[in-house]
């Protein structure tokens, strides 16, 4: 026997099943397929613009920052006056996402673009989120030449654009839009749920913010819901 | 390097383990930011989600469902981990797990692995192995980190480190870190961490390969979860050439909408926080057109016992989702931290896992150290009722005749009483007066015969007036003469209004 033989011999002696009932196959793949929902919790049922006050406040809640921007035209001024703001160089790292490929970045003057991943070399970055979940203020980033992952995790400061109609209220909408992009049973290769920037409480309990990852996360949320 | 292979837990000796903890005045100063961080922190948070109760209830109810049928999602999840282009490995034992991994360090010539925080590369004694065998771990979790460095086991599963002071801490990191100034500044905790953060920084760039733990498997899409607040276990598992997951068969949920209920109720239980930072899933390796990520993507699987748990008094306990709230919430646990314990898994969760896997001869101690106060069941979000299976442990040593000989003779000569209610009761009376005459004086006792073991530590209170059972039948008597005489004055004895009627369905004392 080869020990996963072994080992799924040994669950179905002990729930005394054989592993062919019909019942129970049938149980787990309507299971799979349907995917029900339990119990999802009010707070993020509301309309969209609340959704967005909502989303805002808890990512605050989360220790990030948030801001709107009216247009993705405003990006690079936003991400130049962040920059500014807190005494970094005017450069960034981004991926070849459409919507940040799309946006005229020399408008924000001398800010440097550098594309592709992360080396470690870089103090900011900025991604598209694939979506964003008003529930707990958590931005949904999905792995990929558009946004590449280091990008999430390697830059002291990482900056979140998303769009207001990409905010949604619950972890199962964003679940059931991931299924809707790659398919069913289907995924990208990481799907990154960020809430707020990077911390650790492991020296006496005190939470410091920046442990491993970004010290600062901020969002922007463009355009009406 | 400290050996954490099961052969070697200090479990056998808890009492003596917990004597030297209550006297360890730096490890009681670290344990009492347990007490006073994690519980307000989670009543908070928990009480900001009305669901939260509902929640708990619907974790429980996957739970149960995905190990009633555990053999058709692991083959599911399997089926999904391969259409992606990962590799799927089952571990019997911790002995097989460790040869899986190092086979593929060996297979990329790895010379240095980092690790995210994993209980199970700890269940089964990874580092040591990998390290024996020329492979360099590193931890990169900040509490896993330490405790590496001190050659010891996490105190706690998600706080590692919280049997230490700042100042150890310090005083460990200049021990370590030899290559920086000596006359550098490490008073604050954020000194501490940036500290952490550059020295682990070239870690992660130069590991050959990243292994984490997962805190769930989705069978659906054939996708591992980490959970993490320091981005460490992100950095594992995207630099690295080879990502490897070392999870027991049990973490498997079957779809994205069963992982977002279970997540609902994790961070909320563990830190008190609403969701923890980087929640991250991960499905196989790296794309054509990826930039970034392993290009081999591995998942061990481990058994170790649990397939066999599965058919016993505690597969409850394979529900388990590692928040670690009911160590958070036990008075055992605050008052002797996670060593004491002896190995990997400590607290309430602890005492009933720990037999499981490494027998009730060798853990027996674990399930006796409770006061079934039961806060461990009330917090769990999986609904655990671990103080029940602490007593299915404590009757099993007992059935297998492991208890010592005092307890089981003591056991004995209550049990003669206790099957004699009438006896019982007159010998209680007795003793009871002839306590509260010997006693009248002082009021308490500071050594008894047969009773050292509490006097040793407090007084016994002499008895005043008769026994409990006394009490409560002249208590019963009053109460019928005064339901008799109000309902012969005309009122109903049985409206829930009346107090009569309420007196009435006060809880009787056990059978």
């Amino acid at each position: 026997m080869t020990p996963r033989q072994l080992i799924l011999a040994t669950i179905r002696r002990s729930l005394a099943v054989t592993g062919t009932e019909a019942t129970r196959g049938l149980e787990v793949a309507a299971r799979v397929i349907r995917h029900p929902p339990g119990v999802v919790p009010e707070r993020g049922q509301r309309l969209p613009a609340e959704r967005l006050d909502l989303f805002a406040r808890m990512v605050k809640a989360a220790a990030g920052t948030v801001e709107r921007a009216g247009d993705p035209t405003d990006i690079p001024a936003a991400v130049a006056a962040f920059l500014r703001a807190h005494n970094l160089p005017l450069a960034i790292r981004r991926g070849d996402d459409p919507l940040l490929s799309s946006v005229p970045w020399e408008r924000a003057g001398t800010l440097e673009i550098r594309l592709g991943a992360s080396d470690g070399n870089d103090l900011a970055a900025i991604s598209h989120a694939f979506a964003a979940v008003a529930e707990t203020g958590t931005l949904v980033l999905t792995s990929g030449p558009d946004n590449p992952t280091t990008l999430n995790f390697l830059p002291d400061v990482h900056i979140v654009v998303v769009s207001a109609s990409d905010v949604v209220s619950d972890f199962e909408t964003a679940m059931a839009r991931l299924r809707g992009r790659f398919g069913a049973g289907v995924m990208p290769r990481a799907v990154n749920m960020i809430t707020g920037p990077s911390r650790s409480a492991d020296i006496e309990q005190t939470l410091i913010l920046g442990a491993h990852g970004p010290r600062r996360l901020h969002v922007i949320v463009v355009g009406e819901p | 390097m400290v050996d954490l292979a099961p052969h070697t837990a200090t479990s056998p000796w808890f009492k003596d383990n917990a004597r030297t903890a209550l006297a360890d005045a730096e490890l009681q100063n670290a344990l009492k930011f347990v007490e006073a961080n994690f519980i307000a922190r989670r009543r908070e948070v928990a009480g900001q989600l009305p669901e939260f109760e509902l929640l708990r209830d619907s974790a429980r109810d996957i739970r149960d469902h995905t190990l009633a049928h555990l053999d058709l999602y692991l083959a599911a999840y399997e089926k999904r981990v391969v259409e992606h282009g990962g590799h799927v490995h089952y571990a019997v034992t911790g002995e097989d797990a460790q040869r899986i991994v190092l086979g593929i360090c060996r297979k990329l010539g790895a010379r240095t692995v980092t690790k995210g925080k994993s209980m199970v590369a700890e269940e089964i004694g990874l580092n040591d192995f990998l390290e024996a065998h020329g492979v360099i771990p590193v931890e990169t979790d900040l509490g896993e980190y330490i405790v590496q460095l001190r050659q010891e086991m996490p105190s706690h599963i998600i706080a590692p480190a919280v049997h230490l002071t700042k100042a150890q801490i310090e005083s460990e990191f200049r021990r370590v870190h030899t290559h920086l100034p000596r006359d550098r500044n490490l008073a604050e905790p954020t000194s501490l961490l940036a500290e952490a953060r550059a020295v682990l920084r070239e870690k992660f760039l130069t590991a050959d390969v990243g292994i984490t733990g997962a805190n769930f498997l989705v069978a659906e899409t054939g996708t591992s979860v980490i959970v993490t607040n320091e981005g460490n276990g992100d950095l594992t598992q995207t630099l690295p050439r080879a990502h490897i997951v070392l999870a027991s068969i049990e973490k498997l949920v079957p779809t994205l909408e069963d992982l977002s209920q279970l997540l609902r109720v994790l961070a909320r239980s563990a830190t008190g926080q609403e969701m923890s930072v980087y929640t991250t899933l991960s499905t196989g390796p790296r794309r054509p057109d990826d930039p970034d990520g392993p290009a081999e993507y591995h998942v061990v699987l481990l058994d170790n016992g649990r397939s066999s748990m599965l058919g016993g008094a505690f597969r409850d306990m394979l529900r388990c989702i590692r928040c670690g709230a009911c160590m958070n919430h036990c008075p055992i646990y605050h008052a002797v931290g996670g060593h004491a314990y002896g190995w990997v898994y400590s607290g309430p969760m602890g005492a009933v896992l720990t037999p499981s896997l490494i027998g009730i001869d060798r853990a027996g101690h674990l399930p006796n150290a409770s006061t079934f106060c039961g806060r461990c069941e009330e917090v769990c979000p999986v609904r655990i009722p671990l103080p029940r299976m602490m007593r299915s442990w404590r009757e099993r040593e007992f059935e297998q005749h492991l208890s010592p000989a005092t307890v089981r003779s003591g056991l004995a000569f209550w049990a003669f009483f206790a099957k004699r209610p009438r006896l019982y009761g007159i010998a209680t009376a007795a003793a009871a007066r002839l306590l509260g005459f010997v006693g009248r004086r002082w009021g308490r006792f500071a050594w008894l015969p047969l009773a050292s073991g509490w006097t040793r530590h407090r007084d016994f209170p002499a008895p005043q007036g008769a026994t409990f059972q006394a009490q409560w039948k002249s208590a019963e008597r009053g109460r019928l003469a005064r339901s008799y005489v109000s309902s012969a004055g005309g009122q109903s004895g049985k409206g829930t209004g009346g107090t009569d009627g309420r007196d009435r369905r006060a809880p009787g004392p056990p059978p």
